[in-house]
């Protein structure tokens, strides 16, 4: 008997998932096959009113605005989550037979990834010129979205504010030892490292990453982790993105919170790095999938990311969240965004020194 | 014993077997690819990076320290459960299969709620050891049972010691039980992702998970994968050369347990409650405790959190069922009949034991998006998946209870007029019934708690528990993840508590 069920239960997914096929080749049928030069424009017309969105970012943050947009426009929106390297790693995979229409990226360098390979389409005019220069792509194959800032959490509770070193230069002194706390796994680490090597040259940060590998720093996966390290007593220092600190936060309660945050204007520690959005060749003329990344540049995406993850609008007229230092100021004047992508070389100099 | 070691075995049974085989092959052959791809020089290159060496120290030694402290703690649990006259028997035998209903990062999540800075060997080997004794106490004790205490009571009343009696009597009968279990402990582990990663443990997983996460180099992430592999196969295959081939077996159940003194009572109870307080008391405590303190927690959204229920019961339930059925001519072919054909197709079958989640769920995009388009990021691929990747665990349970079906009955139907397949089906499938359902539950609690390639297969916009949770862990909402840490916990207790051993006759994982 039990067996039966069992059985049933089975033949039942079968068939519900046959449904779900069917579906999904309708969505699917929107496929250009000219991908080589394919570009979107302000008259692609193919519209079905859905589109499938591939989110390097988490639901909880991403659910909500998805609903706000189906709501204003009518396109049902199918979300896919993951953290952006398996969701890079999934598209990668796929290749053209990918069913994504849009690709939602926690940092640029995945973005960058998806153009090297080919299997992003040029965006129009009307997304692109929204953003300033320095926050999106050179060559218009994705758009930023939102900024966010390198970080030092301190502990409050150890550290006064003036104790807290305005550079990571200092951090490979010997006083550090065993105290530094940071994912050198995850990207917008190593993007920090490939600022490093391109403000200060290759010779000083491969001084840097052997500097801090013999401070015995404590690894983790996430910045949330390392966040948790300063929170914790366990680290005094954590080289995170600001706005990790402000969600937990929200959970807690600020004045809960046993770390705090140091920027450091103009320091390669202290830079500036952006989420974007790129559209699949394969959707290329999907007016609906535009349509999507259009919203995300709109007055209302960009107020959503403000209010919701305290991230830095990159549109004109949004403002950035209360508390946080001036855009402006953080920005690094001598650093272009597309110098990011030299993640080889920088996965090599973390390698070499047992960082990752 | 009822091997048919002259016989050789019918072409379709080898069939159907290669088939389940062959599938089990696919993530293997994605990895060779890959790392085929890498060249000689790129693994070269692998293999020079300074954290290499550590990252495959860390892995064998959390690998073999886990195995050896379960293999130790189950059989003290198995002996406690067995041979100790327990009040509310039932309760502590469901005790011992608890643990199994924990996913080790819930576990690791729950203990670093309470104490955030432990990190590194020791909590990992605590909390994996704690959630993979019943690996070992469920084959342990159902061999415990089933040959009964009067052969240890007649040597004790010989007068030989504790020790010379459960070395000479109970460890021969139950070795190749305790053996097969700390194999399945010992390959779990290496290829555990979330607690070793929330520990912050660097190990071979952890390493490939960051490999395809935050690039893509996927050379990187493959010859790592392959290393993984090969430490896997070496293992299962001193596993292999260890196991006699010979059990000791007794053909007659030996019921009762003697009684037992009140402080022999007493130790029981604690070691058998022990691994359920350490895996599960411990971590939700400390998890509602959060939920309590927190100032503001996100909402439960109820009919999100009950779909998810009904996915991950679905799936996990369909692909237990997938994995018996690929498991069931393997077992058949293993039991019965002997050769190379045999052996290559059970030794490949078991492979996926040795294969890190991420890795079957990126083999089976590969294959799919290349073979069948259609099937792609549908709920089939996914049960497909776990069927692959539980199918060598449901194997040792179908077989060893086919190898138990005496080649006498099956002679006997043969001598009657019956065809092979008839024979089968009547005399052999039918007594190796309990197991196949036994296998099924098992199959069925650890995909429930399976995350990297559910992430990777799961159809778009499908959530099972699991993933529901993890996504949690990683912003570090304890309060949040609280129900559905529960509701997995629940919906996953069912079958492990169903898998605990009940009376003598039932049968338990022997993978």
């Amino acid at each position: 008997m039990r067996r039966m069920i069992v059985g049933i239960a089975g033949l039942s997914v079968l068939a519900a998932a046959g449904c779900s096929t069917a579906e999904s080749e309708t969505t699917s049928g929107t496929e250009s096959t000219d991908s080589a030069t394919a570009a979107a424009t302000a008259d692609a017309t193919v519209s079905d009113n859905a589109v499938v969105l591939y989110s390097g970012r988490d639901e909880e943050l991403v659910g909500p605005l998805v609903e706000q947009f189906t709501a204003e426009t009518g396109i049902e929106v199918e979300v896919r989550y993951g953290s952006t390297g398996e969701i890079a790693a999934l598209l990668t995979e796929e290749g053209d037979a990918t069913p994504a229409d849009v690709f939602l990226s926690q940092d640029a360098g995945a973005l960058g990834a998806l153009t090297s390979q080919g299997m992003s389409a040029t965006l129009p005019d009307a997304i692109t010129s929204t953003v300033p220069a320095g926050f999106t792509s050179t060559d218009d194959t994705w758009v930023g979205v939102t900024g966010r800032a390198r970080v030092i959490a301190y502990d409050s509770d150890v550290l006064d504010a003036d104790a807290v070193p305005t550079s990571v230069d200092e951090l490979t002194d010997p006083m550090w030892d065993g105290k530094i706390a940071f994912p050198p796994g995850n990207a917008s680490f190593q993007s920090f490292i490939t600022a490093l090597r391109v403000l200060e040259g290759e010779e000083a940060a491969d001084a840097w990453v052997e500097g801090i590998a013999a401070n015995n720093p404590q690894f983790t996966e996430k910045n949330s982790a390392a966040l948790e390290l300063v929170n914790t007593g366990a680290a005094e220092l954590a080289l995170i993105n600001h706005y990790y600190w402000y969600r937990a936060a929200a959970e807690v309660g600020e004045e809960n919170m046993r770390a705090q945050l140091a920027f450091l204007p103009g320091d390669a520690g202290g830079i500036v790095n952006v989420t974007g959005a790129a559209l699949l060749q394969t959707a290329a003329d999907d007016a609906d999938a535009v349509a999507l990344i259009e919203y995300l540049v709109s007055e209302a995406g960009q107020q959503y990311f403000v209010d919701a993850t305290y991230e830095y609008p990159l549109v004109e007229g949004v403002d950035a969240p209360e508390g946080l230092p001036a855009l402006d100021e953080l920005v690094n004047p001598n650093l272009d965004l597309s110098d990011l992508e030299s993640l080889d070389a920088t996965q090599e100099l973390l390698a070499a020194y047992g960082l990752i | 014993m009822s091997v048919r070691a002259a016989s050789r075995p019918p072409a379709p049974l080898v069939a159907v077997a290669g088939v389940a085989a062959l599938l089990a092959a696919i993530p293997l052959i994605y990895v060779v690819a890959r790392t085929g791809a890498a060249g000689l020089d790129g693994i070269a290159a692998v293999w020079e990076r300074p954290r290499v060496p550590m990252l495959v120290r860390n892995t064998t030694t959390l690998g073999a320290s886990v195995a050896v402290a379960s293999l130790v703690s189950g059989i003290a649990v198995a002996v406690a459960l067995t041979r100790v006259r327990l009040p509310a028997p039932r309760v502590f035998a469901a005790l011992t299969a608890l643990p199994l209903a924990v996913p080790s990062y819930l576990a690791a999540f729950g203990w670093l709620a309470t104490f955030p800075t432990i990190h590194g060997f020791w909590p990992a080997w605590l909390v994996l050891t704690a959630t993979t004794t019943p690996y070992v106490t469920l084959p342990v004790a159902a061999s415990l049972r089933q040959h009964g205490a009067a052969h240890a009571e007649l040597a004790y009343s010989l007068g030989h010691s504790r020790w010379r009696v459960f070395t000479a009597v109970t460890w021969p009968s139950i070795r190749s039980a305790a053996f097969a279990g700390t194999l399945l402990v010992f390959l779990y582990v290496i290829a555990d992702f979330g607690g070793v990663s929330l520990f912050r443990y660097p190990v071979l997983s952890t390493a490939i998970h960051q490999a395809y996460g935050a690039s893509f180099d996927r050379y990187y992430a493959a010859v790592l994968a392959a290393m993984l592999v090969l430490l896997a196969l070496v293992v299962l295959w001193s596993e292999r050369r260890v196991r006699s081939r010979h059990h000791f077996t007794v053909t007659r159940t030996a019921p009762g347990t003697p009684a037992s003194s009140p402080a022999k009572r007493l130790l029981a109870m604690g070691a058998i409650s022990l691994g359920p307080v350490l895996a599960i008391g411990v971590p939700v405590f400390a998890l509602v405790v959060r939920l309590l303190q927190a100032q503001s927690v996100r909402e439960t959204d109820l009919g999100r959190l009950t779909e998810s229920a009904v996915t991950t019961l679905t799936v996990s339930v369909a692909g237990a069922v997938v994995a018996v059925m690929l498991a069931i001519p393997v077992a058949t072919l293993a039991a019965k009949y002997r050769g190379r054909l045999a052996t290559l197709i059970e030794g490949v079958s078991s492979l996926p034991l040795a294969l890190p989640g991420i890795v079957v769920g990126l083999g089976l995009v590969y294959f799919s998006l290349r073979t069948v388009p259609a099937i792609y990021q549908n709920a089939v691929l996914l049960v497909v998946a776990y069927g692959i990747m539980f199918m060598p665990k449901a194997i040792g349970t179908i077989r060893a209870a086919m190898e138990r079906v005496p080649a006498e009955l099956e002679n006997v139907a043969t001598t009657l007029g019956y065809r092979p397949l008839a024979v089968w089906w009547k005399v052999t499938a039918r007594l190796a019934r309990p197991a196949a359902i036994t296998a099924g539950l098992l199959v069925a609690v650890i995909a429930m708690k399976e995350l990297p390639a559910t992430i990777m297969l799961r159809p778009t916009g499908t959530n099972t528990l699991a993933i529901d949770l993890w996504t949690r862990t990683e912003i570090a909402e304890y309060g949040a993840a609280v129900p559905y840490a529960l509701a997995l916990l629940v919906i996953a207790m069912v079958p492990a508590i169903a898998l605990a051993p009940r009376t003598p006759r039932a049968a338990a994982p022997t993978p």
